[in-house]
């Protein structure tokens, strides 16, 4: 386990070598220059170079780089070029709104995902497995920011039971993670589905059944043990996903989270704050992939860490 | 009576709900929804449908290689695509699309780099179990060229999961799709498409739902009809792919 750890944490320097290097030459490649848009096309020359010198745009490309791995090292994100607020604090100050959407829109997918799924396979060919099928395709299929609009059409402009966007406590947070929940439910609903159908299958249900064990803990002990494998490798990818943003549902509710502040950075090109950002969500998305692997081995041991 | 262009604009009849002249309304220009609406999915369409061809055939070159080969080739290529897939895939196409003068080939673009990569996964499993059977075997004895095991013994053996995978990846293209031109970065205005549509009108959500929910529907009912048509073809085929 410990070796595994270690390992992985290796894997993480190429992996993120390389997000680096490729977050850099993309935002190096933007269009714009983000000196002129910060002090504006009639800027004297002078002004325009002092800024160039001092946020080090007169370097070329790979030194710019290697200052940007230096920085990095010491744990700096740089400065965003508009406010010149620190861009790992910001990322800091706003990961949590981040997190509180994506845990709260797991909290409503898992139970529910799950629970259909399950209901799905036991009662197969039946009206109850058709339209559950047919619920979970269309969340998957829904567009989040549409989805968003109409529920925030109705549950907070027509029945007026929730404010239509902002952040803030717990009434803010209803809308936007209910929309966010759909998709995942969605997949999460089909994935148990076929797990559970195939776990059903395994000749050791059959056993079970032989031996005369109550279907209750068939279901329970032996089918739901064995099904969880992919249902927990769902849950973190879509939980890693969401952490990363969720651009469009924070955007449409006005949630002041990552997604949001990327989207800004990136139709103002403030390289610092993408860079910041995309190495923030990489650092996530890896993070939960991996201890999604570690749930996999206490899950099941028959499964090896590291292959 | 001809149909009302979806270009043409008329301010004495903006924000008309559906009538007979316009069974789905009028959006803030006077423009006629039904026909715009119409207009959007040959975009959408277009574009989800030729980025899933295109990103097919990227990943089946890289899988089939990667595949096949194995060793280094296949370390340094996967290497690659483990990358590319520890991306966001909305956030990495949204950086994609900055990158390139906005336009239908961009969001084509954008779509591709995120979307070749599992492609090349699942075709490099594929030959990784394809090329141990006896008839490549038998190939190989016969003093086949490398090139014409891949072409002719492996590639056409992928097609099944090719057209499975196709099928499942192109109702989430049509997403992806969406949202990039929902966040300004997709086909430019005046050329209707559905997630612009929506993007254009949110703010008259509560005065006018109508301008909203044609689009958002047709994206849904869409995307939709390909995420079946992905999960027939796979049942069709006998396979065991999840996406």
């Amino acid at each position: 386990m410990k070796g595994y750890l270690i390992k992985k944490l290796f894997l993480l320097i190429p992996l993120l070598l390389g997000v680096t290097l490729l977050t850099f030459l993309l935002a190096k490649a933007l269009p714009g220059d983000p000196v002129l848009s910060m002090v504006g096309e009639r800027a004297q020359p002078e002004v325009i170079e002092k800024i160039r010198k001092e946020i080090g745009a007169d370097k070329n490309t790979i030194e710019q780089y290697f200052g940007y791995i230096a920085l990095l090292l010491h744990g700096e994100f740089g400065r965003s070029y508009y406010t010149n607020r620190e861009v790992f604090r910001d990322i800091l100050l706003k990961f949590p709104n981040t997190f509180q959407l994506a845990f709260t829109a797991m909290i409503i997918a898992i139970p529910l995902g799950t629970g259909l799924g399950f209901l799905s396979a036991y009662r197969k060919d039946t009206l109850t497995d058709r339209v559950i099928s047919a619920v979970s395709v269309t969340g998957l299929s829904v567009p989040v920011f549409w989805s968003g609009l109409l529920i925030m059409l109705f549950f907070s402009l027509q029945l007026k039971l929730f404010p239509p966007s902002g952040t803030g406590d717990l009434r803010f947070l209803v809308l936007p993670s209910l929309t966010l929940s759909l998709p995942a439910l969605g997949t999460l609903a089909r994935i148990t589905r076929t797990t559970v159908l195939e776990v059903m299958e395994m000749p050791f249900i059959k056993t079970a059944r032989a031996k005369g064990i109550r279907e209750v803990s068939i279901q329970t002990r032996h089918v739901l043990k064995n099904a969880l494998i992919p249902i927990v490798t769902v849950i973190g990818l879509d939980f890693g996903s969401y952490l990363n943003g969720a651009v469009l549902t924070e955007t449409i509710f006005g949630w002041d989270g990552i997604g949001r502040f990327t989207m800004e950075a990136i139709i103002k090109r403030d390289y610092p704050v993408i860079m910041g950002c995309v190495i923030a969500g990489t650092l996530i998305f890896v993070t939960i992939n991996m201890v999604v692997d570690i749930l996999y081995h206490s899950l099941d041991p028959r499964v090896r860490l590291g292959e | 009576m001809p149909w009302p262009s979806p270009e043409s604009i008329n301010l004495d009849r903006v924000k008309e709900p559906p009538s007979l002249d316009h069974p789905l309304g009028t959006d803030t220009k006077g423009r006629d929804i039904l026909s715009r609406t119409l207009y959007g999915g040959r975009v959408s369409i277009s574009i989800a449908v030729s980025a899933a061809f295109l990103s097919t055939i990227i990943g089946l070159i890289f899988g089939l290689f990667s595949g096949y080969f194995g060793g280094k080739v296949d370390m340094l290529l996967m290497a690659f695509v483990d990358l590319i897939l520890s991306f966001p895939t909305l956030l990495l196409a949204i950086a994609i699309s900055v990158l390139f003068p906005p336009g239908i080939y961009t969001v084509v673009i954008a779509i591709i780099a995120t979307g070749w990569a599992s492609f090349a996964r699942i075709i490099r499993g594929q030959v990784l179990s394809l090329k141990e059977a006896n008839y490549v075997e038998a190939a190989k004895a016969m003093g086949c060229t490398t090139w014409r095991i891949i072409a002719v013994h492996l590639m056409p053996q992928c097609i099944p999961v090719v057209l499975v995978v196709m099928g499942m990846k192109i109702g989430g293209y049509i997403l992806i799709e969406a949202s990039l031109s929902f966040l300004g970065l997709g086909a430019q205005p005046p050329m209707p498409t559905w997630g612009s549509m929506i993007s254009a009108h949110r703010a008259y959500i509560a005065s006018a739902p109508w301008m909203v929910f044609a689009p958002g529907f047709m994206i849904a009912l869409t995307a939709l009809c390909f995420n079946v048509l992905g999960d027939s073809l796979r049942d069709r085929f006998g396979l065991k792919i999840r996406l």
